[in-house]
Protein backbone atom coordinates (compact mmCIF):
# COMPACT_ATOMS: atom_id res chain seq x y z
CA UNK A 1 0.00 0.00 0.00
CA UNK A 2 2.80 2.45 0.87
CA UNK A 3 4.45 1.49 -2.40
CA UNK A 4 1.29 2.26 -4.28
CA UNK A 5 0.77 5.60 -2.57
CA UNK A 6 4.36 6.62 -3.24
CA UNK A 7 4.02 5.67 -6.90
CA UNK A 8 0.85 7.75 -7.09
CA UNK A 9 2.73 10.65 -5.50
CA UNK A 10 5.35 10.33 -8.26
CA UNK A 11 2.67 10.41 -10.96
CA UNK A 12 0.98 13.37 -9.25
CA UNK A 13 4.35 15.14 -9.31
CA UNK A 14 4.67 14.52 -13.06
CA UNK A 15 1.20 15.95 -13.63
CA UNK A 16 2.06 18.90 -11.40
CA UNK A 17 5.15 19.66 -13.51
CA UNK A 18 3.05 19.57 -16.67
CA UNK A 19 0.32 21.66 -15.11
CA UNK A 20 2.93 24.25 -14.11
CA UNK A 21 4.18 24.29 -17.70
CA UNK A 22 0.65 24.67 -18.99
CA UNK A 23 0.11 27.41 -16.46
CA UNK A 24 2.84 29.47 -18.14
CA UNK A 25 1.68 28.78 -21.69
CA UNK A 26 -2.09 28.86 -21.21
CA UNK A 27 -2.69 30.27 -17.74
CA UNK A 28 -0.44 33.29 -18.11
CA UNK A 29 0.16 33.79 -21.84
CA UNK A 30 -3.31 32.56 -22.85
CA UNK A 31 -2.12 30.24 -25.61
CA UNK A 32 -4.10 27.02 -25.60
CA UNK A 33 -1.94 23.90 -25.85
CA UNK A 34 -3.85 20.70 -26.45
CA UNK A 35 -0.69 18.90 -27.50
CA UNK A 36 1.24 19.01 -24.27
CA UNK A 37 1.44 15.23 -24.13
CA UNK A 38 3.69 15.59 -27.20
CA UNK A 39 6.28 17.50 -25.17
CA UNK A 40 5.89 14.98 -22.34
CA UNK A 41 6.60 12.22 -24.89
CA UNK A 42 9.63 14.02 -26.31
CA UNK A 43 11.15 14.38 -22.85
CA UNK A 44 10.43 10.74 -22.03
CA UNK A 45 11.79 9.32 -25.28
CA UNK A 46 14.83 11.61 -25.36
CA UNK A 47 15.95 10.69 -21.86
CA UNK A 48 15.10 6.99 -22.25
CA UNK A 49 16.91 6.65 -25.58
CA UNK A 50 19.99 8.52 -24.39
CA UNK A 51 20.36 6.35 -21.30
CA UNK A 52 19.35 3.00 -22.82
CA UNK A 53 20.99 3.21 -26.24
CA UNK A 54 23.96 5.49 -25.58
CA UNK A 55 24.49 4.86 -21.84
CA UNK A 56 24.50 8.60 -21.21
CA UNK A 57 24.44 9.30 -17.45
CA UNK A 58 21.12 10.49 -16.03
CA UNK A 59 22.51 13.85 -14.99
CA UNK A 60 23.16 14.63 -18.65
CA UNK A 61 20.11 12.86 -20.08
CA UNK A 62 17.57 14.78 -18.01
CA UNK A 63 18.78 18.26 -19.02
CA UNK A 64 18.99 17.01 -22.62
CA UNK A 65 15.37 15.89 -22.42
CA UNK A 66 14.31 19.29 -21.10
CA UNK A 67 16.25 21.05 -23.86
CA UNK A 68 14.76 18.82 -26.56
CA UNK A 69 11.20 19.46 -25.38
CA UNK A 70 12.00 23.16 -25.05
CA UNK A 71 13.36 23.34 -28.59
CA UNK A 72 10.24 21.61 -29.92
CA UNK A 73 8.16 24.09 -27.93
CA UNK A 74 9.93 26.98 -29.66
CA UNK A 75 9.36 25.30 -33.01
CA UNK A 76 5.64 24.85 -32.39
CA UNK A 77 5.35 28.40 -31.04
CA UNK A 78 7.17 29.85 -34.07
CA UNK A 79 4.69 28.23 -36.42
CA UNK A 80 1.61 29.01 -34.36
CA UNK A 81 2.32 32.25 -32.48
CA UNK A 82 0.40 34.34 -34.98
CA UNK A 83 -2.62 32.06 -35.02
CA UNK A 84 -5.92 32.58 -33.29
CA UNK A 85 -6.70 30.29 -30.37
CA UNK A 86 -9.01 27.93 -32.24
CA UNK A 87 -6.36 27.20 -34.84
CA UNK A 88 -3.75 26.82 -32.10
CA UNK A 89 -5.93 24.16 -30.43
CA UNK A 90 -6.08 22.15 -33.65
CA UNK A 91 -2.39 22.50 -34.51
CA UNK A 92 -1.11 21.57 -31.05
CA UNK A 93 -3.38 18.52 -30.87
CA UNK A 94 -2.14 17.50 -34.32
CA UNK A 95 1.44 17.97 -33.16
CA UNK A 96 1.06 15.51 -30.30
CA UNK A 97 -0.61 12.96 -32.57
CA UNK A 98 2.28 13.23 -35.05
CA UNK A 99 4.78 12.70 -32.23
CA UNK A 100 2.89 9.53 -31.26
CA UNK A 101 2.85 8.45 -34.91
CA UNK A 102 6.62 8.90 -35.14
CA UNK A 103 7.11 6.97 -31.90
CA UNK A 104 4.98 4.11 -33.25
CA UNK A 105 6.60 3.95 -36.69
CA UNK A 106 10.31 4.72 -36.33
CA UNK A 107 10.94 1.23 -35.02
CA UNK A 108 14.72 1.40 -35.53
CA UNK A 109 14.81 4.19 -32.95
CA UNK A 110 11.87 3.74 -30.60
CA UNK A 111 11.03 0.00 -30.87
CA UNK A 112 7.65 1.08 -32.21
CA UNK A 113 4.58 -0.02 -30.27
CA UNK A 114 6.68 -2.51 -28.28
CA UNK A 115 8.12 0.48 -26.45
CA UNK A 116 11.38 0.87 -24.59
CA UNK A 117 11.91 -1.17 -21.47
CA UNK A 118 14.59 -1.45 -18.79
CA UNK A 119 15.06 2.30 -18.58
CA UNK A 120 17.59 2.80 -15.79
CA UNK A 121 16.99 4.78 -12.61
CA UNK A 122 19.30 5.41 -9.68
CA UNK A 123 18.98 2.70 -7.07
CA UNK A 124 16.65 0.40 -8.98
CA UNK A 125 17.39 -3.17 -7.93
CA UNK A 126 19.75 -1.96 -5.21
CA UNK A 127 17.23 -0.29 -2.91
CA UNK A 128 14.11 -2.07 -1.72
CA UNK A 129 11.05 -1.14 -3.83
CA UNK A 130 9.75 0.95 -0.96
CA UNK A 131 12.98 2.93 -0.59
CA UNK A 132 13.27 3.27 -4.37
CA UNK A 133 9.78 4.73 -4.64
CA UNK A 134 10.42 6.99 -1.67
CA UNK A 135 13.65 8.25 -3.18
CA UNK A 136 12.02 8.88 -6.55
CA UNK A 137 9.09 10.62 -4.91
CA UNK A 138 11.54 12.99 -3.21
CA UNK A 139 13.34 13.65 -6.52
CA UNK A 140 10.10 14.37 -8.37
CA UNK A 141 8.67 16.64 -5.71
CA UNK A 142 11.98 18.50 -5.41
CA UNK A 143 11.64 19.13 -9.14
CA UNK A 144 8.03 20.26 -8.62
CA UNK A 145 9.18 22.60 -5.84
CA UNK A 146 11.87 24.11 -8.06
CA UNK A 147 9.47 24.46 -10.96
CA UNK A 148 6.80 26.05 -8.75
CA UNK A 149 9.36 28.51 -7.45
CA UNK A 150 10.46 29.31 -11.00
CA UNK A 151 6.92 29.79 -12.28
CA UNK A 152 5.91 31.83 -9.22
CA UNK A 153 8.93 34.12 -9.66
CA UNK A 154 8.34 34.48 -13.39
CA UNK A 155 4.67 35.14 -12.76
CA UNK A 156 5.37 37.90 -10.23
CA UNK A 157 8.16 39.42 -12.31
CA UNK A 158 7.61 41.91 -15.14
CA UNK A 159 7.85 38.87 -17.44
CA UNK A 160 4.62 37.47 -15.98
CA UNK A 161 2.95 40.85 -16.18
CA UNK A 162 3.70 41.05 -19.90
CA UNK A 163 2.41 37.50 -20.44
CA UNK A 164 -0.85 38.41 -18.71
CA UNK A 165 -1.09 41.53 -20.83
CA UNK A 166 -0.62 39.39 -23.96
CA UNK A 167 -3.32 37.02 -22.70
CA UNK A 168 -5.79 39.85 -22.24
CA UNK A 169 -4.98 41.66 -25.49
CA UNK A 170 -1.82 41.05 -27.48
CA UNK A 171 -2.41 44.06 -29.72
CA UNK A 172 -2.29 46.40 -26.73
CA UNK A 173 0.79 44.60 -25.43
CA UNK A 174 2.58 45.13 -28.73
CA UNK A 175 1.43 48.74 -28.93
CA UNK A 176 3.01 49.19 -25.49
CA UNK A 177 6.28 48.20 -27.12
CA UNK A 178 6.49 44.60 -25.90
CA UNK A 179 7.93 42.12 -28.41
CA UNK A 180 4.93 39.78 -28.21
CA UNK A 181 6.46 37.02 -30.32
CA UNK A 182 9.59 36.83 -28.17
CA UNK A 183 7.52 36.57 -25.00
CA UNK A 184 5.30 33.88 -26.49
CA UNK A 185 8.37 31.89 -27.58
CA UNK A 186 9.90 32.18 -24.13
CA UNK A 187 6.70 31.08 -22.42
CA UNK A 188 6.40 28.11 -24.76
CA UNK A 189 10.08 27.20 -24.32
CA UNK A 190 9.93 27.17 -20.52
CA UNK A 191 6.50 25.51 -20.39
CA UNK A 192 7.45 22.78 -22.84
CA UNK A 193 10.71 22.29 -20.95
CA UNK A 194 8.76 21.58 -17.75
CA UNK A 195 6.60 19.09 -19.65
CA UNK A 196 9.74 17.45 -21.01
CA UNK A 197 11.13 17.22 -17.47
CA UNK A 198 7.94 15.49 -16.39
CA UNK A 199 8.35 13.04 -19.27
CA UNK A 200 11.94 12.23 -18.40
CA UNK A 201 11.08 11.61 -14.74
CA UNK A 202 8.08 9.49 -15.72
CA UNK A 203 10.12 7.33 -18.13
CA UNK A 204 12.82 6.54 -15.59
CA UNK A 205 10.41 5.86 -12.78
CA UNK A 206 8.14 3.66 -14.89
CA UNK A 207 11.17 1.92 -16.53
CA UNK A 208 8.99 1.39 -19.61
CA UNK A 209 7.45 3.72 -22.18
CA UNK A 210 5.44 3.05 -25.33
CA UNK A 211 3.43 5.26 -27.70
CA UNK A 212 0.29 4.24 -25.81
CA UNK A 213 1.58 6.06 -22.71
CA UNK A 214 1.12 9.33 -24.59
CA UNK A 215 -2.56 9.38 -25.48
CA UNK A 216 -4.42 12.70 -25.77
CA UNK A 217 -6.14 11.68 -22.53
CA UNK A 218 -2.98 12.74 -20.65
CA UNK A 219 -3.43 16.24 -22.05
CA UNK A 220 -6.97 16.26 -20.72
CA UNK A 221 -5.73 15.16 -17.29
CA UNK A 222 -3.37 18.11 -17.16
CA UNK A 223 -5.94 20.60 -18.47
CA UNK A 224 -8.27 19.24 -15.82
CA UNK A 225 -5.58 19.62 -13.15
CA UNK A 226 -4.97 23.24 -14.06
CA UNK A 227 -8.68 24.05 -14.38
CA UNK A 228 -9.51 22.33 -11.10
CA UNK A 229 -6.74 24.04 -9.19
CA UNK A 230 -7.14 27.45 -10.75
CA UNK A 231 -5.81 28.59 -14.10
CA UNK A 232 -3.10 31.16 -13.69
CA UNK A 233 -2.05 30.20 -10.17
CA UNK A 234 0.95 28.11 -9.11
CA UNK A 235 -0.62 26.55 -6.02
CA UNK A 236 -3.69 25.69 -8.06
CA UNK A 237 -1.63 23.81 -10.64
CA UNK A 238 0.01 21.66 -7.97
CA UNK A 239 -3.17 21.08 -5.98
CA UNK A 240 -5.07 20.25 -9.17
CA UNK A 241 -2.50 17.62 -10.15
CA UNK A 242 -2.94 15.88 -6.80
CA UNK A 243 -6.73 16.00 -7.19
CA UNK A 244 -6.56 14.50 -10.68
CA UNK A 245 -4.48 11.56 -9.53
CA UNK A 246 -6.84 11.07 -6.58
CA UNK A 247 -9.74 11.09 -9.00
CA UNK A 248 -8.24 8.72 -11.58
CA UNK A 249 -7.03 6.35 -8.90
CA UNK A 250 -10.17 6.63 -6.78
CA UNK A 251 -12.32 5.54 -9.71
CA UNK A 252 -10.11 2.46 -10.09
CA UNK A 253 -12.21 0.90 -7.34
CA UNK A 254 -15.47 1.36 -9.23
CA UNK A 255 -15.40 -2.31 -10.17
CA UNK A 256 -15.78 -3.27 -6.54
CA UNK A 257 -18.71 -0.91 -6.05
CA UNK A 258 -20.72 -1.77 -9.15
CA UNK A 259 -20.76 -5.53 -9.65
CA UNK A 260 -21.12 -7.24 -13.01
CA UNK A 261 -19.03 -4.85 -15.08
CA UNK A 262 -16.42 -6.08 -17.56
CA UNK A 263 -12.93 -4.55 -17.18
CA UNK A 264 -13.38 -2.62 -20.44
CA UNK A 265 -16.59 -1.12 -19.06
CA UNK A 266 -14.87 -0.01 -15.87
CA UNK A 267 -12.05 1.55 -17.91
CA UNK A 268 -14.62 3.32 -20.08
CA UNK A 269 -16.50 4.64 -17.05
CA UNK A 270 -13.28 5.96 -15.49
CA UNK A 271 -12.34 7.89 -18.60
CA UNK A 272 -15.89 9.20 -18.98
CA UNK A 273 -15.87 10.46 -15.38
CA UNK A 274 -12.72 12.50 -16.08
CA UNK A 275 -14.45 14.16 -19.02
CA UNK A 276 -17.63 14.82 -17.06
CA UNK A 277 -15.73 16.36 -14.15
CA UNK A 278 -13.86 18.68 -16.52
CA UNK A 279 -17.09 19.87 -18.14
CA UNK A 280 -18.74 20.39 -14.74
CA UNK A 281 -15.74 22.37 -13.48
CA UNK A 282 -15.63 24.56 -16.58
CA UNK A 283 -19.34 25.23 -16.15
CA UNK A 284 -19.67 25.77 -12.41
CA UNK A 285 -16.19 26.58 -11.16
CA UNK A 286 -14.27 28.06 -14.11
CA UNK A 287 -11.83 29.83 -11.77
CA UNK A 288 -10.90 26.59 -10.02
CA UNK A 289 -10.36 26.01 -6.32
CA UNK A 290 -7.80 28.79 -6.07
CA UNK A 291 -8.94 31.43 -8.55
CA UNK A 292 -6.42 33.92 -9.87
CA UNK A 293 -6.78 37.19 -7.98
CA UNK A 294 -6.90 40.30 -10.11
CA UNK A 295 -3.69 42.16 -9.43
CA UNK A 296 -4.11 45.73 -8.36
CA UNK A 297 -1.36 48.15 -7.64
CA UNK A 298 -1.58 50.88 -5.02
CA UNK A 299 0.63 53.87 -5.23
CA UNK A 300 2.29 54.61 -1.90
CA UNK A 301 2.12 58.33 -1.33
CA UNK A 302 4.80 59.45 1.05
CA UNK B 1 6.41 3.87 -58.30
CA UNK B 2 5.30 6.78 -60.51
CA UNK B 3 3.30 4.31 -62.58
CA UNK B 4 0.94 4.09 -59.61
CA UNK B 5 0.14 7.79 -59.67
CA UNK B 6 -3.12 7.54 -61.68
CA UNK B 7 -4.28 4.83 -59.26
CA UNK B 8 -3.35 6.95 -56.25
CA UNK B 9 -5.07 10.00 -57.73
CA UNK B 10 -8.30 8.07 -58.18
CA UNK B 11 -8.06 6.65 -54.64
CA UNK B 12 -7.40 10.14 -53.34
CA UNK B 13 -10.36 11.69 -55.14
CA UNK B 14 -12.69 8.97 -53.83
CA UNK B 15 -11.31 9.35 -50.31
CA UNK B 16 -11.59 13.13 -50.55
CA UNK B 17 -15.26 12.91 -51.54
CA UNK B 18 -15.94 10.86 -48.40
CA UNK B 19 -13.85 13.13 -46.19
CA UNK B 20 -15.72 16.20 -47.46
CA UNK B 21 -18.90 15.15 -45.60
CA UNK B 22 -17.59 15.27 -41.99
CA UNK B 23 -15.38 18.24 -42.93
CA UNK B 24 -18.48 20.16 -44.00
CA UNK B 25 -20.08 19.18 -40.70
CA UNK B 26 -17.12 20.49 -38.71
CA UNK B 27 -16.91 23.72 -40.67
CA UNK B 28 -20.69 24.30 -40.43
CA UNK B 29 -20.55 24.16 -36.64
CA UNK B 30 -17.56 26.49 -36.69
CA UNK B 31 -19.33 28.92 -39.02
CA UNK B 32 -22.37 29.27 -36.76
CA UNK B 33 -20.98 28.66 -33.24
CA UNK B 34 -17.42 30.00 -33.77
CA UNK B 35 -15.48 27.22 -32.05
CA UNK B 36 -13.64 24.13 -33.34
CA UNK B 37 -15.69 21.20 -32.06
CA UNK B 38 -13.47 18.29 -31.16
CA UNK B 39 -16.69 16.40 -30.42
CA UNK B 40 -16.87 15.77 -34.17
CA UNK B 41 -14.75 12.65 -33.57
CA UNK B 42 -17.14 10.94 -31.15
CA UNK B 43 -20.16 11.88 -33.25
CA UNK B 44 -18.55 10.26 -36.29
CA UNK B 45 -18.16 7.15 -34.13
CA UNK B 46 -21.77 7.37 -32.94
CA UNK B 47 -22.91 7.62 -36.56
CA UNK B 48 -20.85 4.56 -37.46
CA UNK B 49 -22.48 2.57 -34.61
CA UNK B 50 -25.99 3.85 -35.38
CA UNK B 51 -25.50 2.69 -38.96
CA UNK B 52 -24.17 -0.62 -37.67
CA UNK B 53 -27.25 -1.16 -35.50
CA UNK B 54 -29.59 -0.29 -38.38
CA UNK B 55 -27.67 -2.35 -40.89
CA UNK B 56 -26.71 -5.45 -38.90
CA UNK B 57 -29.28 -5.67 -36.11
CA UNK B 58 -32.33 -4.39 -37.98
CA UNK B 59 -31.19 -5.72 -41.35
CA UNK B 60 -31.78 -2.44 -43.19
CA UNK B 61 -29.88 -1.73 -46.42
CA UNK B 62 -26.73 0.40 -46.20
CA UNK B 63 -28.41 3.44 -47.76
CA UNK B 64 -31.10 3.55 -45.07
CA UNK B 65 -28.46 2.87 -42.41
CA UNK B 66 -26.57 5.96 -43.60
CA UNK B 67 -29.72 7.99 -43.02
CA UNK B 68 -29.95 6.51 -39.52
CA UNK B 69 -26.31 7.45 -38.94
CA UNK B 70 -27.10 11.04 -39.91
CA UNK B 71 -30.22 11.35 -37.75
CA UNK B 72 -28.86 9.63 -34.63
CA UNK B 73 -25.54 11.51 -34.67
CA UNK B 74 -27.43 14.75 -35.32
CA UNK B 75 -29.75 14.18 -32.34
CA UNK B 76 -26.77 13.29 -30.15
CA UNK B 77 -25.14 16.49 -31.35
CA UNK B 78 -28.10 18.65 -30.35
CA UNK B 79 -28.53 16.90 -27.00
CA UNK B 80 -24.86 16.90 -26.01
CA UNK B 81 -24.49 20.55 -26.95
CA UNK B 82 -27.58 21.41 -24.95
CA UNK B 83 -26.37 19.47 -21.89
CA UNK B 84 -22.63 20.08 -21.92
CA UNK B 85 -21.56 23.01 -24.08
CA UNK B 86 -24.32 25.59 -24.42
CA UNK B 87 -23.83 27.22 -21.04
CA UNK B 88 -20.10 27.59 -21.71
CA UNK B 89 -20.54 29.71 -24.82
CA UNK B 90 -20.38 32.93 -22.80
CA UNK B 91 -16.93 31.90 -21.47
CA UNK B 92 -15.40 32.15 -24.93
CA UNK B 93 -14.57 29.81 -27.79
CA UNK B 94 -11.44 28.34 -26.14
CA UNK B 95 -13.37 27.11 -23.12
CA UNK B 96 -15.98 25.51 -25.38
CA UNK B 97 -13.23 23.91 -27.47
CA UNK B 98 -11.63 22.39 -24.34
CA UNK B 99 -15.04 21.20 -23.13
CA UNK B 100 -15.65 19.63 -26.54
CA UNK B 101 -12.50 17.55 -26.10
CA UNK B 102 -13.86 16.38 -22.75
CA UNK B 103 -17.23 15.73 -24.37
CA UNK B 104 -15.69 13.60 -27.10
CA UNK B 105 -13.91 11.51 -24.46
CA UNK B 106 -17.17 11.02 -22.55
CA UNK B 107 -19.16 10.00 -25.64
CA UNK B 108 -16.42 7.74 -26.98
CA UNK B 109 -16.36 5.94 -23.65
CA UNK B 110 -20.13 5.62 -23.53
CA UNK B 111 -19.85 3.81 -26.87
CA UNK B 112 -17.03 1.68 -25.44
CA UNK B 113 -19.14 0.94 -22.37
CA UNK B 114 -21.97 -0.35 -24.54
CA UNK B 115 -20.10 -2.14 -27.29
CA UNK B 116 -16.60 -2.91 -26.02
CA UNK B 117 -13.46 -2.46 -28.07
CA UNK B 118 -14.23 -5.17 -30.67
CA UNK B 119 -14.04 -4.24 -34.32
CA UNK B 120 -17.28 -4.78 -36.21
CA UNK B 121 -18.20 -4.73 -39.88
CA UNK B 122 -21.34 -3.95 -41.86
CA UNK B 123 -23.48 -6.48 -43.65
CA UNK B 124 -22.54 -5.34 -47.12
CA UNK B 125 -21.44 -7.60 -49.94
CA UNK B 126 -17.73 -7.57 -50.64
CA UNK B 127 -17.48 -6.84 -54.35
CA UNK B 128 -14.59 -7.45 -56.65
CA UNK B 129 -12.64 -4.37 -57.78
CA UNK B 130 -13.39 -3.02 -61.20
CA UNK B 131 -10.44 -2.87 -63.55
CA UNK B 132 -10.41 0.08 -65.88
CA UNK B 133 -7.96 0.56 -68.74
CA UNK B 134 -6.84 4.17 -68.97
CA UNK B 135 -4.69 3.62 -72.07
CA UNK B 136 -1.32 5.32 -71.64
CA UNK B 137 -1.90 5.68 -67.88
CA UNK B 138 -2.19 1.93 -67.50
CA UNK B 139 -4.75 -0.14 -65.62
CA UNK B 140 -6.39 1.14 -62.46
CA UNK B 141 -8.45 -0.74 -59.91
CA UNK B 142 -11.54 0.86 -58.45
CA UNK B 143 -13.38 -0.54 -55.45
CA UNK B 144 -17.17 -0.53 -55.92
CA UNK B 145 -17.61 0.21 -52.19
CA UNK B 146 -15.53 3.38 -52.52
CA UNK B 147 -17.59 4.45 -55.52
CA UNK B 148 -20.84 3.81 -53.66
CA UNK B 149 -19.51 5.78 -50.69
CA UNK B 150 -18.44 8.67 -52.89
CA UNK B 151 -21.89 8.59 -54.51
CA UNK B 152 -23.59 8.73 -51.11
CA UNK B 153 -21.31 11.59 -50.12
CA UNK B 154 -22.19 13.51 -53.27
CA UNK B 155 -25.91 13.01 -52.61
CA UNK B 156 -25.50 14.31 -49.04
CA UNK B 157 -23.60 17.36 -50.29
CA UNK B 158 -26.23 17.99 -52.98
CA UNK B 159 -29.04 17.91 -50.42
CA UNK B 160 -27.12 20.27 -48.15
CA UNK B 161 -26.46 22.63 -51.07
CA UNK B 162 -30.15 22.81 -51.92
CA UNK B 163 -31.06 23.25 -48.23
CA UNK B 164 -28.61 26.10 -47.62
CA UNK B 165 -29.18 27.75 -50.96
CA UNK B 166 -32.90 27.57 -51.51
CA UNK B 167 -34.81 27.08 -48.24
CA UNK B 168 -35.74 29.78 -45.79
CA UNK B 169 -34.17 27.91 -42.85
CA UNK B 170 -30.97 27.38 -44.81
CA UNK B 171 -30.75 31.07 -45.62
CA UNK B 172 -31.31 31.89 -41.95
CA UNK B 173 -28.38 29.69 -41.04
CA UNK B 174 -26.14 31.38 -43.54
CA UNK B 175 -27.24 34.78 -42.28
CA UNK B 176 -26.23 33.89 -38.71
CA UNK B 177 -22.89 32.50 -39.91
CA UNK B 178 -22.29 35.64 -41.93
CA UNK B 179 -23.20 38.22 -39.31
CA UNK B 180 -24.86 37.10 -36.05
CA UNK B 181 -25.60 40.68 -34.97
CA UNK B 182 -27.42 41.60 -38.16
CA UNK B 183 -29.24 38.27 -38.15
CA UNK B 184 -30.58 38.86 -34.64
CA UNK B 185 -31.72 42.36 -35.65
CA UNK B 186 -33.73 40.70 -38.39
CA UNK B 187 -35.41 38.59 -35.73
CA UNK B 188 -33.63 35.31 -36.41
CA UNK B 189 -33.62 33.08 -33.34
CA UNK B 190 -29.91 32.40 -32.75
CA UNK B 191 -30.56 29.48 -30.36
CA UNK B 192 -32.70 27.70 -32.92
CA UNK B 193 -30.08 28.21 -35.60
CA UNK B 194 -27.37 26.92 -33.23
CA UNK B 195 -29.41 23.75 -32.64
CA UNK B 196 -29.89 23.32 -36.36
CA UNK B 197 -26.17 23.81 -37.00
CA UNK B 198 -25.41 21.17 -34.40
CA UNK B 199 -27.93 18.76 -35.89
CA UNK B 200 -26.65 19.17 -39.43
CA UNK B 201 -22.97 19.38 -38.47
CA UNK B 202 -22.92 16.37 -36.17
CA UNK B 203 -25.31 14.51 -38.48
CA UNK B 204 -22.87 14.95 -41.34
CA UNK B 205 -20.08 13.83 -39.01
CA UNK B 206 -22.09 10.67 -38.28
CA UNK B 207 -22.80 10.13 -41.96
CA UNK B 208 -19.10 10.55 -42.76
CA UNK B 209 -18.17 8.34 -39.82
CA UNK B 210 -20.25 5.50 -41.25
CA UNK B 211 -18.72 6.01 -44.72
CA UNK B 212 -15.24 5.76 -43.22
CA UNK B 213 -16.25 2.73 -41.14
CA UNK B 214 -17.59 0.97 -44.23
CA UNK B 215 -14.12 1.34 -45.70
CA UNK B 216 -12.34 0.24 -42.52
CA UNK B 217 -14.12 -1.02 -39.40
CA UNK B 218 -16.50 0.10 -36.65
CA UNK B 219 -14.87 0.53 -33.25
CA UNK B 220 -14.85 3.23 -30.56
CA UNK B 221 -11.89 4.98 -32.19
CA UNK B 222 -13.34 5.11 -35.73
CA UNK B 223 -14.01 8.83 -35.47
CA UNK B 224 -10.84 9.72 -33.64
CA UNK B 225 -8.70 8.15 -36.36
CA UNK B 226 -10.08 10.50 -39.01
CA UNK B 227 -10.32 13.57 -36.77
CA UNK B 228 -6.99 14.99 -37.88
CA UNK B 229 -7.89 14.57 -41.55
CA UNK B 230 -11.24 16.30 -40.95
CA UNK B 231 -9.53 19.22 -39.21
CA UNK B 232 -6.96 19.37 -41.97
CA UNK B 233 -9.61 19.50 -44.69
CA UNK B 234 -11.52 22.27 -42.90
CA UNK B 235 -8.43 24.32 -42.05
CA UNK B 236 -6.84 23.95 -45.48
CA UNK B 237 -10.07 25.08 -47.09
CA UNK B 238 -10.59 27.84 -44.54
CA UNK B 239 -12.51 27.33 -41.28
CA UNK B 240 -16.17 28.21 -41.69
CA UNK B 241 -16.26 27.90 -45.47
CA UNK B 242 -18.29 25.00 -46.87
CA UNK B 243 -16.85 25.14 -50.41
CA UNK B 244 -13.48 25.42 -48.65
CA UNK B 245 -14.12 22.23 -46.70
CA UNK B 246 -14.88 20.36 -49.93
CA UNK B 247 -11.77 21.70 -51.65
CA UNK B 248 -9.70 21.01 -48.53
CA UNK B 249 -11.03 17.45 -48.38
CA UNK B 250 -9.86 16.81 -51.93
CA UNK B 251 -6.45 18.35 -51.20
CA UNK B 252 -6.04 16.23 -48.06
CA UNK B 253 -7.51 13.07 -49.64
CA UNK B 254 -5.29 13.24 -52.70
CA UNK B 255 -2.31 14.38 -50.60
CA UNK B 256 -2.66 11.44 -48.21
CA UNK B 257 -2.74 8.97 -51.12
CA UNK B 258 0.09 10.58 -53.10
CA UNK B 259 2.26 10.70 -49.97
CA UNK B 260 2.61 6.93 -50.31
CA UNK B 261 5.04 7.59 -53.16
CA UNK B 262 7.53 9.20 -50.80
CA UNK B 263 6.40 8.27 -47.27
CA UNK B 264 5.62 5.11 -45.37
CA UNK B 265 1.82 4.54 -45.56
CA UNK B 266 1.61 4.63 -41.76
CA UNK B 267 2.38 8.35 -41.95
CA UNK B 268 -0.78 9.11 -43.90
CA UNK B 269 -2.42 10.99 -41.03
CA UNK B 270 0.66 13.14 -40.64
CA UNK B 271 0.05 14.47 -44.16
CA UNK B 272 -3.06 16.28 -42.97
CA UNK B 273 -1.06 17.91 -40.19
CA UNK B 274 1.64 18.91 -42.66
CA UNK B 275 -1.01 20.39 -44.94
CA UNK B 276 -2.34 22.45 -42.01
CA UNK B 277 1.14 23.78 -41.25
CA UNK B 278 1.91 24.66 -44.87
CA UNK B 279 -1.39 26.41 -45.45
CA UNK B 280 -1.32 28.29 -42.15
CA UNK B 281 2.25 29.44 -42.78
CA UNK B 282 1.55 30.85 -46.23
CA UNK B 283 -2.17 31.56 -46.26
CA UNK B 284 -3.45 31.64 -42.67
CA UNK B 285 -7.10 32.00 -43.67
CA UNK B 286 -7.02 28.81 -45.72
CA UNK B 287 -7.70 28.51 -49.42
CA UNK B 288 -11.22 29.95 -49.35
CA UNK B 289 -11.70 31.17 -45.79
CA UNK B 290 -11.65 34.11 -43.49
CA UNK B 291 -8.70 35.43 -41.53
CA UNK B 292 -7.01 33.22 -38.94
CA UNK B 293 -4.84 35.81 -37.20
Amino acid sequence: MENYLLAMAVFAGCYALMALGLNLIFGLAGMINLGLVGFFAIGAYCSALLTVKLQVPLLLAWPAAILAASACGVGVALVTARLRGDYLAIVTLGFSEVIRLVASNEIWLTNGTDGISAIPAPGRGVLTPLLFNLQFMVIVWLAVGLAALLVARLSAAPFGRVLRAIREDDVIASVAGKPVLVFKLQAFAIGAGLMGAAGALYAHFNAYIAPDSFQPLVTIYVVLALTAGGTGTVRGAVLGAILVVALTEGTRFLGGVIPGLAPVQIAALREAIIGIVLILLLTYRPGGIIPERPRTHRLEVS
Amino acid sequence: MSGDVPQLLINGLLAGTQLAVPAIGFTTIFAVLRFPSFAIASHATIGAYAGYLANVWLGLPAGVALLAAFVVAGLFGVASDEIALRRLRTSGPLTVAIASVALTIVLENLVRFGFGNDQRGYAVAVLRDWRVDLGVFGMVRIGPQQVHNAGAALVAMGVLFVFLGFTRTGKMMRAVADNPMLASLKGINADRVAQLANFIGMGLAGFGGMLVAMDTAVDPLTGFRVMLSIFAAAVVGGLGSIPGAVLGAFVVGVGEELSIVVLDPTYRTAVGFLAILVVLSFRPRGLLGERAV
